[in-house]
């Protein structure tokens, strides 16, 4: 399996000041069958059979060749190196990367949707969207969950609705979430406020990594919690209507403040952030992301002129995964590995200032 | 572990503890049915009726003793765990369970989002409507107004939705 990069992980969408990717994701069961953590490997191999059949079908025969038709790719399969280029790119999460239990990905020929097999649930249909077009991302999940239903049977019940494993899915089972970039909150010290907000509407705010993480760069993920009560589109039109546009509009004002307030501070850090990286010849993952964030805050309010596609590419590049797939001394030892992410870094730098 | 009465699995276990000592009882399905407990049955329409019926007199000893017939899970196992082990839970363990969506869902009670082709079999629904319908009773009863204009929105909703 070769896994080159794809323009579609850099891509811009719109609000990318602020909004680097929006996500959908839907999770579904098998009606029949026990929830994964509690399938033998039989009943496990079983639900790869009856789901490779509905994404066989669902491609089969006037799809193929479209963008969006679903490559099957079983996961014990899958190199280690190629798993957690996978992780990286968000198309699968950790531990489905990590375990060695059966279970496969459905993967679309652009890299914006990919189904899990055997996660959490049985299905975690997933697709992304370039910037705050949570739209697109909610119809091409929708568009995957019901042409796959049209040939497997989803757990539904009649009360609960779609039954999950995790009692806190259950309902509509989606979860809408957007990778957003708050430079101008976290200098402002509104951050925690915000935080705080968004938790009494019931959103999770996360770091960079995802559950459990920190925020490196100023990089937060959110998403909705509530998945049962209100209509899946009347939970995408709070998400995109009300949710994201207010924090954007936060952002934005705060930005402007730090700017207007405290100028030189701002620029200050932004050109040293790019200073090291265009110098540094050795840097870690946290420094390079931290720096690219920083970058991309000046890019933002115009004090830089470099792509945001640029700092896209080069946000996922400088993760381990995709640094050996660059250059495979990365594999060989932390040194290396920092020395290489160094190199990358600055070429992509040197090729942005000259297109 | 075996059953108290007869040389059977066990499937029910409760622990009582008084004045400082414990009791504990072992029992299989045919006993625990003889004793009284409420085990869940076959038919997914009896489990959900059934469910409904124990909201009102299931205490903490139910807590304890809520087994999953269909893949075995306990309510503690789900506890520990925090993840289910099959679609059957979900009525094994009402109304106890109902409480732990209700409170993550920001005291949501039911589904109101798009439904699959097939699944809206008249009778479930009236089913459903109905266990809406007690629990709304319940709630007014209870003077738990907020709670109560929640499952009337939810009642409305399937109503709009046509189920």
């Amino acid at each position: 399996m070769s896994l080159p990069f794809t323009a579609a992980m850099a891509q811009v969408g719109p609000d990318a000041d602020v909004v680097i990717t929006s996500r959908v994701r839907i999770a579904r069961n098998l009606s029949g069958f026990p929830f994964t953590n509690r399938a033998s490997a039989a009943v496990r191999q079983e639900v790869l059979r009856v789901a490779r059949m509905a994404v066989d079908r669902a491609n089969a025969p006037e799809t193929v060749g479209d963008p969006g038709a679903l490559q099957w790719m079983d996961m014990l399969r899958v190199p280690v190196r190629d798993r957690l280029l996978l992780a990286e790119r968000h198309l699968v999460s950790r531990a489905f990367a990590d375990g060695d239990a059966p279970r496969a990905l459905a993967l679309s020929r652009d890299e914006r949707s990919s189904v899990m097999v055997n996660e959490e649930d049985h299905l975690r249909i997933q697709s992304l969207a370039p910037g705050s077009a949570v739209a697109d991302a909610f119809a091409t999940a929708f568009e995957i969950e019901s042409a796959l239903g049209a040939h497997a049977t989803y757990s539904f019940h009649p009360r609960w609705g779609f039954l999950t494993a995790c009692p806190t899915n259950v309902g509509c089972g989606i979860r809408l979430s957007a990778m957003l970039h708050l430079p101008g909150l976290k200098s402002t010290g509104e951050i925690e406020r915000v935080k705080r907000a968004a938790e009494e509407l019931h959103l999770a705010v996360r770091g960079y990594y995802g559950e459990g993480s920190d925020s490196i760069g100023d990089f937060y993920q959110v998403s909705n919690q509530l998945t049962l009560g209100a209509s899946e589109e009347r939970l995408k039109a709070e998400f995109m209507g009300t949710i994201l546009p207010r924090i954007i509009g936060y952002e934005r004002e705060a930005r402007a403040v730090a700017l207007a307030k405290t100028r030189s501070a701002v620029e200050d850090r932004v050109f040293r952030a790019r200073a090291i990286l265009e110098g540094a010849r050795l840097l870690s993952a946290d420094e390079a992301t931290k720096l690219l964030g920083r970058v991309r805050f000046g890019v933002a309010c115009e004090l830089l002129r470099i792509p945001l596609s640029t700092l896209h590419r080069l946000l996922l590049q400088v993760q381990p995964a995709h640094l050996s797939m660059i250059d495979p001394r990365a594999a060989e030892g932390d040194e290396a590995e920092r020395e290489v992410r160094a190199t990358t870094v600055r070429d992509g730098l040197a090729q942005a200032s000259v297109t | 572990m075996k059953c108290d009465l007869c040389n059977k699995q066990a499937v029910v276990h409760e622990v009582t503890i008084k004045q400082g000592t414990s009791k504990e009882v072992h029992l299989c399905a045919e006993h625990a049915a003889e004793v009284g407990f409420q085990l869940p049955t076959e038919t997914p329409m009896a489990k959900i009726l059934g469910a409904v019926a124990a909201t009102v007199e299931a205490g903490p000893s139910r807590e304890r003793t809520a087994r999953c017939a269909a893949c075995g899970l306990t309510f503690a196992g789900f506890r520990k765990a925090g993840a289910l082990g099959c679609p059957a839970c979900y009525d094994a363990f009402m109304p106890m369970l109902g409480e732990v969506i209700e409170r993550s869902q920001a005291g949501a009670t039911a589904h109101t989002g798009v439904r699959p082709r097939g699944s809206d079999d008249a009778q479930r629904q009236q089913a459903i409507r109905g266990a809406l319908m007690r629990d709304l009773e319940a709630a007014i009863t209870a003077e738990q107004y907020e709670r109560a204009a929640t499952i009337r929105d939810q009642l409305t909703a399937l109503d709009r939705s046509g189920g």
